[in-house]
């Protein structure tokens, strides 16, 4: 992976100054590469990976399967579309396999949730059908655990 | 009652206990320590190695191997060494399977080695080499290695040392804990040296996958006329993050080899089974894992080289393992003092240079087998110590 992505992934706040030595490059270099992929929509932006339980949001993020019927012209596109625009809407992807799109989603309750699919998300012309998966606990996202951390069993000092 | 003293191996009590096992006493009755002092990989071992290990034990196959080691693996290390150096060796006559590297060095030492015998070992280095060559009654003769030099070893200083007792060279590139490689150019001109004498050389070459310079590792037993008086030693700890599975080999021309076995086979019967099934695969399957760790390794080498220098704490640029080895010389404390301050007033870990010979003195070890984020974190601990001193 490009060294100064991959960085980035692990920590969006490193500083050009800390990335440039990193990679062996200069500030300059890494402030114009970085500026090059944003505009290129490399990077799409910048985000936290946040443990939502100590938060004590008691957000429910569900994980839901939509079947569709693809439509003539603008295949599965449109759909993912409209489906992406609600603001409750986390992430829509096109699967391959038993459904088409899975779409998750965060609500304050199951309640508001279930309505969403009910009334929202049923009802666009082309959806099938749904099943909704309710995200119970959060293990690892992006690479970080949210669980716990990982404990370094080594020693402190060996030769 | 006993007298233990007078019972005791009076060679065995002139051994000095390692530095840095001291130091390692200290830092493990505190809380808080972040380190940046150990010497193995942060990485799992590959998962497809694991599995093997784990496949091997649903099998049951636990049984003692041949004493020289599964034949799979002689056979699979004879072709790894060939497709890296192009020297072949007979995996019937001339490997073996060690206990880690570890074994391998004792084992070389303890079959070249007469009472009396020189043996010159280039300083700084692993800790092991001169108390095992004491064991056998041999004389270690410490080659300096000079940060002007990049910590390579020249002719000049392996010429300087070189009396009609030396039997041997050890050769431990790339280096612990200074992190020199020597390149082509360099192994000739001490090849240039030894041609015309008897004297062998052992090279530990436990870090050669681990090389971030334009040239790949180069092995002495590439030059022309060097495998016939060469031991090398190599294993899988440091490569493959195995370090817990004690694995290692040696390849050497077949007289040694045969001696070699019967110490081997006295002292250790053969090497863990389940690592050795385990090494196979490593062998075979595990290239994009290691040039997974090696960018990795390189990323944060250079982060760790460009601040140490921003610190004051200057280091030339190590090529191989995974150590830097900065000179401390600018606090003004000597390299235990100032290990021993970063320990217990910013709770960091590094260890003495002059733990790995006394020319290491001036200079600490840091490892960066540690997450970047650890080790930023341990840097700017290290940052507010250097302040703390100007004040």
């Amino acid at each position: 992976m490009e060294t100064i992505i991959g960085l980035l992934k692990e920590n969006a706040r490193m500083s050009n100054k800390d990335i440039a030595a990193a990679a062996g490059m200069t500030e300059a270099q890494v402030a114009e590469k970085i500026a090059e992929y944003e505009k290129k929509g490399i990077i799409k932006g910048y985000t936290i990976i946040d443990n939502e339980d100590m938060l004590d949001k008691n957000l429910v993020t569900a994980f839901i399967e939509v079947k569709v019927t693809p439509k003539a012209d603008f295949g599965f596109d449109e759909l993912a579309r409209t489906i992406m625009m609600f603001d409750e809407v986390d992430t829509v992807t096109l699967m391959s396999g038993s459904f088409d799109l899975a779409v998750t989603l965060s609500g304050t309750n199951y309640k508001e949730i279930a309505l969403f699919v009910a009334q929202r998300l049923s009802t666009i012309e082309g959806v099938l059908s749904t099943s909704t998966h309710f995200v119970l606990k959060r293990y690892k996202e992006k690479g970080f655990f949210i669980d716990n951390d990982t404990v370094d069993d080594r020693g402190l000092i060996s030769p | 009652m006993i007298d233990y003293d007078k019972i005791l191996s009076d060679k065995c009590k002139q051994i000095k206990p390692s530095g840095i096992r001291k130091f390692f006493d200290v830092a493990a009755t505190m809380e808080n320590v972040i380190s940046l002092g150990v010497g193995e990989p942060d990485f799992q071992t590959p998962w497809n190695v694991r599995k093997a290990a784990i496949s091997t034990l649903e099998k049951g196959k636990t049984k003692y191997t041949s004493n020289s080691g599964l034949i799979e693996l002689r056979q699979t290390i004879s072709d790894y060494v060939k497709k890296k150096t192009g020297v072949v060796y007979d995996p019937d006559h001339e490997v073996i399977i060690t206990v880690g590297g570890s074994e391998g060095i004792d084992v070389a030492i303890r079959t070249l080695i007469n009472p009396g015998d020189e043996v010159l070992v280039v300083e700084p280095c692993f800790v092991c080499y001169a108390p095992l060559v004491s064991i056998m009654g041999g004389v270690p003769v410490p080659l300096v290695t000079e940060e002007k030099d990049c910590f390579k070893l020249t002719a000049e200083t392996l010429k300087s040392k070189i009396t009609d007792k030396t039997k041997l060279l050890i050769l431990p590139f790339p280096n612990n804990p200074t992190g020199a490689v020597m390149e082509k150019s360099d192994l000739e001109a001490v090849a240039q040296v030894l041609r015309d004498t008897d004297i062998m050389v052992l090279t530990d070459e436990i870090y050669s996958e681990l090389t971030y310079g334009d040239e790949p590792h180069t092995s002495i037993i590439q030059l022309e006329g060097m495998a016939e008086r060469t031991v090398y030693v190599n294993g899988f700890s440091k490569a493959y993050s195995m370090t817990g599975w004690r694995l290692g080999y040696l390849c050497a021309p077949r007289p040694i080899m045969e001696q070699m076995l019967k110490i081997h086979q006295y002292a250790i019967m053969c090497s863990p089974t389940v690592s050795q099934y385990a090494a196979v695969e490593a062998l075979l399957n595990c290239e994009d894992d290691i040039a997974h760790m090696v960018r990795e390794y390189n990323t944060r080498r250079r982060w760790l080289v460009t601040e140490l220098n921003r610190l004051g704490l200057t280091c030339f640029e190590p090529k191989g393992a995974f150590y830097v080895f900065p000179c401390i010389k600018s606090t003004g404390l000597s390299s235990e003092e100032f290990c021993e301050r970063l320990l217990y007033e910013y709770n960091v870990a590094v260890v003495p240079g002059n733990a790995f010979g006394d020319c290491g003195e001036g200079y600490i070890r840091i490892s960066y087998a540690y997450s970047l984020k650890h080790i930023m974190e341990a840097v700017s601990r290290i940052e507010e110590f250097i302040n703390s001193l100007k004040k």
